[in-house]
């Protein structure tokens, strides 16, 4: 099995208050904010790695981000990765979705044969989930997103989806693109030695010069949405304390609900 | 974007003919032609067994007048022949958008005799209804749904489509996009037509809602955006409100079904559909043990509420994943959110922040939920919800006693 897992660095939440934006290019400045892999890419890491454990094979970490997201696929590869891919290029800044999922799928078509590709369902930043499903149509592949539990029989996926409505399961033959959910599995925690080896293994960089793409494709300028407006809103309400006995604040507060036309 | 034959890999097979939902490929001296009508939908480069027909992308921008495009499209979403809530949300909004635009709304039903569906999405603002149905769009697939909605606008052009951010909308909106090459934002909780240039201003939380953000598509079309349930606002229906049925082909070739659904498993009631939940009643670290969703689920069960839960009870095993609301679990945004025994980590809060009232119930006066709550109560969860659910089912008696009785003997609310 050759695997390929997309992975981002995102900053970490616990520090969001201290995110700030680009007023003028309105994107967001990254600089100084701790950063973490994404949540939801860890799954897909450890999940890539219990396959190849199964069946054999090579797991690729592939992220775009600038030169310190090199920090990322090291904890990727301190987990179990074979190998790691960063593309970092000037001219990939600013990318929106439709530009990401497009230098992304570049790449794997480089990488060369593969037979899965596995996202986490969302970053936790930008929060779109649209760069799994874009990785996929510009490959030409099936895919399959917000998957709690998947199973490889020869050349057949099948995987369980999470909806709205319950669980959906799927089937679809290989090569195809996985995006997981919290709850797939429960990513390892890097040991010493694993991490020492991660140090030591070679994280190869590729910029738009490596890739065949359009370079008009790319970037702020190959991105159809503009972002035009940043601000971040405040979610601090002056609430009520509602003091006393359980049975009067039951009362109380039901009361209040009422008032509202909630209840 | 361009469209070219390898005529060395061509074999004339007629394939591309057939698959074509326009009419646009034909078969001379054993070579497929393209005709001046192709709107690059990539039927033909899907189904072509040589690999004979390349769609090269190119810029990204399109070529064509973007004044061609016209109209508010919504993606009819349904489930076994029922519409999704948020379709009847989009139209209300959909309405609001093209009467500013003072141009036509349309829903796009891609089903299995779903016909019956149109009178409600006319009813509730829709002008018209492209009616796509076959077989194999009885259950939604990514391909074959992502194959008709990239038909139906490349053929009738809208300037705006909206798609519901249900597990669905997100799946199949990206595939879209990216096939038809255009801008597409997600989640969003607020749009309008921008005075002057009559674009879509498209309005969205990242960070989890601790960054809001403006974004438009100023030379892409159509500008498109999947839209968070529960926000928008559906209109009254008036079941008098009649329009346009056009009945679309649907040419799905055996290639955009390349994903089987083997099964569906309805979740239990309790979990299920969090992010459409009127009330959620959630429960967190200190409820102690499993057991501890006992009060919770007591007091769902007398306010009709969903069931919840914070990373920290999943992760103790309490409740499965998809029971859990946070950053790694469900965003939601219902009338009223009840928080018990949550401490409110900011992972929580991403999820519930967009709550009309939240209710926090928590033992430690200093737990950050308050900081979020409209009302709080400090105090011991096992005591306090008791007694509000003692209460609201005296006040939910008193109700039903107060309202007039239908034939069923059920309580109805005018």
């Amino acid at each position: 099995m050759k695997i390929i897992v997309c992975i981002k660095q995102v900053p970490d939440i616990a520090e969001t208050n201290r995110v700030k934006t680009d007023p003028y290019r309105g994107t967001l400045i990254r600089e100084g904010i701790p950063s973490i892999v994404n949540p939801f890419d860890e799954y897909a890491v450890e999940e890539s790695i219990r396959i190849r454990e199964r069946y054999g094979g090579k797991v690729t970490v592939l992220s775009m981000g600038p030169p310190q997201a090199s920090d990322a696929l090291i904890k990727c590869l301190s987990m179990g990765a074979d190998a790691a891919i960063l593309l970092t290029d000037k001219a990939f800044a600013g990318s929106d979705t439709l530009a990401t999922a497009y230098i992304l799928a570049a790449a794997i078509r480089k990488i060369g044969e593969f037979d899965l590709v596995l996202c986490g369902q969302q970053a936790i930043d930008g929060d779109t989930g649209q760069v799994g499903p874009g990785i996929a149509e510009n490959l030409h592949i099936p895919q399959i997103t917000y998957v709690n539990s998947l199973e490889i029989e020869g050349r057949k996926l099948r995987a369980q989806r999470e909806i709205e409505a319950g669980y959906e399961t799927v089937e679809c033959k290989l090569p195809a693109l996985v995006t997981v959910i919290k709850g797939i599995n429960e990513p390892r925690i890097p040991t010493f030695s694993s991490i020492s080896e991660a140090l030591e293994k070679e994280i190869l960089t590729w910029t738009s010069r490596d890739l065949e793409v359009n370079l008009e494709r790319l970037g702020l300028d190959g991105s159809p949405t503009k972002v035009i407006r940043v601000w971040a809103p405040s979610h601090e309400v002056t609430g009520r304390i509602l003091k006393g006995e359980p049975e009067e604040v039951a009362h109380e507060l039901v009361g209040l609900l009422e008032g509202e036309g909630i209840i | 974007m361009t469209i070219k034959i390898i005529d060395e890999k061509c074999s004339g097979c007629k394939k591309c003919t057939i698959a074509c939902p326009f009419g646009q490929v034909k078969v001379v001296e054993k070579k497929a032609r393209i005709g001046q009508g192709c709107t690059l939908c990539g039927a033909c480069e899907d189904i072509c067994p040589n690999g004979a027909i390349v769609i090269d992308h190119g810029v990204a921008k399109h070529t064509r007048d973007i004044g061609e495009y016209s109209g508010v499209f919504v993606f009819a979403e349904q489930h076994e022949q029922n519409l999704k809530e948020c379709v009847l949300e989009l139209l209300g909004e959909g309405r609001r958008l093209a009467d500013k635009l003072g141009q036509e709304l349309a829903a796009v039903l891609a089903s299995s005799n779903g016909e019956s569906l149109c009178k409600l999405l006319f009813a509730h603002g829709a002008d018209k209804v492209y009616l796509i149905d076959d077989k194999s769009l009885e259950h939604y697939q990514t391909e074959a749904y992502a194959t008709v909605m990239s038909a139906v606008i490349a053929k009738f052009r809208p300037s705006i489509v909206l798609y519901g951010a249900t597990t669905t909308g997100r799946d199949l909106a990206p595939r879209v996009a990216t096939r038809i090459q255009t801008g597409l934002t997600a989640d969003c909780t607020n749009l309008d037509i921008e005075e002057g240039s009559g674009l879509l201003l498209q309005t969205r939380p990242a960070f989890g809602g601790n960054i809001m953000a403006t974004i438009k598509c100023p030379e892409h079309r159509p500008q498109m955006a999947t839209v968070r349930p529960k926000v928008m606002i559906k209109l009254a229906p008036d079941p008098s409100r009649i329009g346009e049925i056009v009945r679309v082909e649907a040419k799905i070739s055996p290639k955009s079904l390349r994903t089987t659904i083997i099964d569906i498993i309805k979740g239990t009631s309790q979990s299920l559909n969090l992010e459409e939940a009127e009330i959620i009643v959630s429960g967190g670290r200190g409820l102690g043990k499993a057991e501890g969703f006992k009060v919770i689920e007591e007091m769902a069960e007398v306010l009709g509420a969903a069931v919840g839960a914070s990373r920290a009870a999943v992760d103790a095993g309490w409740k499965p994943h998809s029971y859990q609301i946070g950053q790694t679990g469900k965003t939601v945004s219902p009338k009223l959110y009840i928080a018990c025994g949550i401490s409110g980590a900011i992972q929580h809060l991403v999820g519930v922040q967009t709550s009309n009232i939240i209710v926090a119930i928590n033992k430690d006066p200093e737990a950050s939920i308050f900081k979020v709550a409209s009302y709080g109560i400090v105090g011991d969860l096992f005591e306090v919800v008791p007694a509000l659910t003692k209460e609201l089912k005296l006040v939910k008696t008193s109700a039903c006693a107060s309202l007039p009785v239908n034939s069923k003997g059920n309580a109805r609310k005018e």
